[in-house]
């Protein structure tokens, strides 16, 4: 596998390999993995390498997942390392942080965070004040970014692509805080291409630190989950018009990395933030905030905008929920809008 | 219950002598060990139930003494001291309750485990903490077990997990832990306590059927007092019979202010989750003397001759006492000499 990639990556070699009478191979396509597969590995390696990792949730064992996110976990680990609830949020999830201060590392997955505020108490109150690990959810249409974000004694992670989705959980796995993983279900089936390390064993994305997807130098556009493959579209099309966009993308909720946002705002002047919760109190309100606490400040040339789902509960009818939330068309508005073209 | 330790003492204690001066006490025979009689438990789901009968050597029962004894003090001493303004914030006290907390940890070993609510004050001591420790975290110094940080509600044990604020939240995790028990397979049992108020809970019927379901060794115990807050039993629960309330866990009820019937109903529910029945739930019926907590004096909602009458006649640590000394365990005089070191050690601890 690393043969393979290492002849995609290095062209020049792959030259000099032709005239050495290798073998003629035509170069592969890069490694492409699903989020739903990264997160399945990255699940699998480590209830692995720690025996102490268990899986509990509403069918993640015989139904191999209600969005096959554990696929085959039950099959390979059995009765004892994957289990099936029932309809207990508040009970399971008070399980699992039961068994977590007791020395287990409980993979506790929600099968929609909606269902999670059945057990909001337990996350809040037992887990987040007690130093153990937690983690996995599935988001549906409401995102809890900030629900969670705001609870000191928790860690939020939001992956976007799958190699963020398999980095972050086994960090969080492998973490001894408790972590609420925000997963977006519309985000299981979309490949990315995998890069080599991401296939190790031992990769892990840190908690805590973003990452500059795309370099730019007019404005700084900073986003977590779904919304940041939406950045990078609008980031593409106004490309072709001369605004190259700087996209970060968060990874970590908290503890946020405010570093790498302050920086990228210090170099290019202007930022937005764009994510799928709503306007209060949201991502965006926290990021705001913090840049006007500190030294990026002065550097801004035009107030930060927010790009957020809209103030409703998520609506039902097709046409009306891809209107609710930030679309590539609202981003690059605002963009301009801040930029003043 | 007065008749039958007459009948007792009349068989066992024989010449019952009464030396004048300590040297006395000292070299005086006392007998080793007694047998009594202790209540019958109603059972559910059981076809047997604890023995009614126990033995008490005089070294467990002059510990169990002294370790109720202990509890007593160091909360009338919390009362003090909370009334001097020197402990602030949530206060909740267990005096009469401490046959509970003593005769549930003389059913188990260290290594088993034990969560309970916010009347944690008896259970932080008999997991293994010390007074000092206990009072200086109530008094918020750091010398106090979680460091001054969490005051009342919030102390820590080897396999003790609290102290939980919010009602009827550790019965799920006292399930988590005994799946922990189970995963780990050293054959350990956890003790998940809850008190009459929080019964109710919806999420202690999720617990009790995950529990069931997966047969974890959960005990779940139920520490009746009779009162959830400022609530009767009668006024909160349409079934009273805590013990009947896991449906399908097996039960029993308890009279929990006799240390040797909450001692005996341990070891038998202990071994009932050791020998892989699954859970089992037991019903404590106990009584606390302060009212719920120390910002109320807990005679609104019940009379000044209730808290009296349990006083007199059912006091744990008098029951205890006269089962000692009319069975020629202990003299008199040697209680009260404990009664004395205790009172003078918790003396020290606050100086």
């Amino acid at each position: 596998m690393a043969a393979v990639s290492g002849l995609v990556r290095r062209p020049l070699r792959q030259v000099s390999g032709l005239l050495k009478r290798r073998f003629h191979r035509t170069a592969p396509a890069a490694l492409q993995v699903t989020v739903r597969d990264a997160i399945n590995q990255g699940m699998d390696e480590e209830l692995e390498r720690d025996e102490k990792v268990f899986l509990l949730g509403e069918e993640v064992a015989q139904y191999d997942g209600a969005y096959k996110v554990s696929r085959g976990l039950w099959k390979k680990y059995g009765d004892k390392r994957i289990i099936d609830t029932p309809i207990s949020e508040m009970g399971f999830a008070g399980i699992a942080v039961g068994a977590a201060m007791a020395g287990l590392r409980p993979i506790c997955e929600f099968m929609t965070f909606n269902f999670s505020m059945q057990a909001i108490d337990q996350v809040i109150n037992s887990a987040a004040k007690t130093y153990y690990m937690s983690g996995v959810a599935a988001q549906h249409s409401q995102c809890f970014a900030a629900w969670y974000g705001h609870c000191p004694g928790l860690k939020v992670v939001s992956p976007w692509n799958s190699e963020d989705a398999k980095g972050l959980i086994k960090s969080a796995i492998r973490d001894n805080n408790p972590v609420v993983v925000l997963e977006n279900e519309l985000m299981y089936g979309v490949p990315f291409e995998f890069p080599p390390e991401a296939q190790s064993k031992d990769f892990l994305v840190p908690i805590g630190k973003a990452k500059i997807e795309r370099q730019g130098t007019h404005i700084t556009v900073v986003s977590h989950s779904r919304p940041v493959g939406h950045c990078l579209e609008a980031a593409a099309v106004l490309s072709k018009e001369g605004v190259e966009c700087e996209v970060i993308n968060m990874r970590t909720i908290r503890p946020m990395d405010m570093e790498t946002i302050e920086a990228s705002v210090m170099k290019t002047n202007h930022l937005v933030t764009v994510e799928g919760g709503w306007p209060q109190f949201g991502v965006g309100a926290e990021i705001c905030a913090r840049i006007m606490e500190g030294p990026a400040f002065n550097f801004l040339d035009a107030p930060a905008v927010r790009v957020t789902g809209a103030d409703v509960p998520m609506p039902y009818a097709k046409i009306l929920e891809d209107n609710s939330i930030p679309q590539v068309k609202d981003i690059i508005f605002a963009i301009k809008k801040t930029l003043n073209i | 219950m007065r008749k039958m330790l007459a009948a007792v003492s009349r068989v066992l204690s024989g010449a019952s002598q009464k030396p004048a001066s300590r040297v006395l006490v000292a070299s005086r025979n006392f007998a080793n060990d007694a047998t009594f009689e202790i209540k019958k438990c109603d059972l559910h789901r059981l076809e047997e139930g604890p023995p009614v009968t126990t033995v008490l050597t005089r070294e467990d029962g002059l510990k169990y003494y002294r370790m109720m004894q202990t509890v007593r003090r160091m909360e009338l001493k919390a009362d003090q001291l909370y009334k001097q303004k020197i402990i602030r914030g949530f206060c909740h006290l267990c005096d009469g309750q401490e046959a509970c907390c003593v005769g549930l940890e003389a059913g188990i070993n260290p290594t088993d485990h034990l969560i309970t609510a916010y009347r944690a004050h008896g259970f932080t001591f008999t997991r293994g903490l010390s007074v000092r420790e206990i009072l200086a975290e109530l008094t918020g110094r750091k010398g106090g077990c979680a460091k001054g940080k969490g005051g009342s509600m919030h102390m820590y044990a080897k396999n003790f997990y609290g102290g939980n604020g919010i009602v009827g939240a550790q019965v799920p995790l006292g399930a988590g832990i005994a799946l922990a028990c189970k995963y780990n397979g050293k054959d350990e049992v956890c003790l998940t306590l809850y008190g009459d108020g929080a019964a109710n809970q919806g999420q202690i019927f999720e617990a009790y059927n995950m529990a069931a379901l997966w047969k974890l060794p959960c005990i779940f115990i139920c520490e009746n007092n009779r009162y959830g807050m400022g609530t009767s039993v009668e006024r909160a629960a349409a079934s009273t019979d805590y013990y009947k309330r896991g449906d399908f866990i097996p039960g029993l009820r308890v009279d929990g202010m006799d240390i040797l019937c909450v001692r005996e109903a341990t070891r038998f529910a202990a071994a009932y989750c050791r020998s892989g029945k699954g859970p089992i739930l037991m019903e404590l019926q106990t009584y606390r003397y302060h009212g719920h907590s120390m910002s109320d004096p807990g005679v609104s909602y019940r009379t000044r001759e209730e808290i009296q009458e349990v006083r007199s006649k059912s006091d744990p640590i008098m029951l205890l006492k006269d089962r000692m000394v009319n069975s020629n365990l202990a003299s008199v005089e040697e209680l009260k000499e404990i009664d004395v070191e205790v009172r003078k050690d918790l003396t020290l601890c606050c100086l």
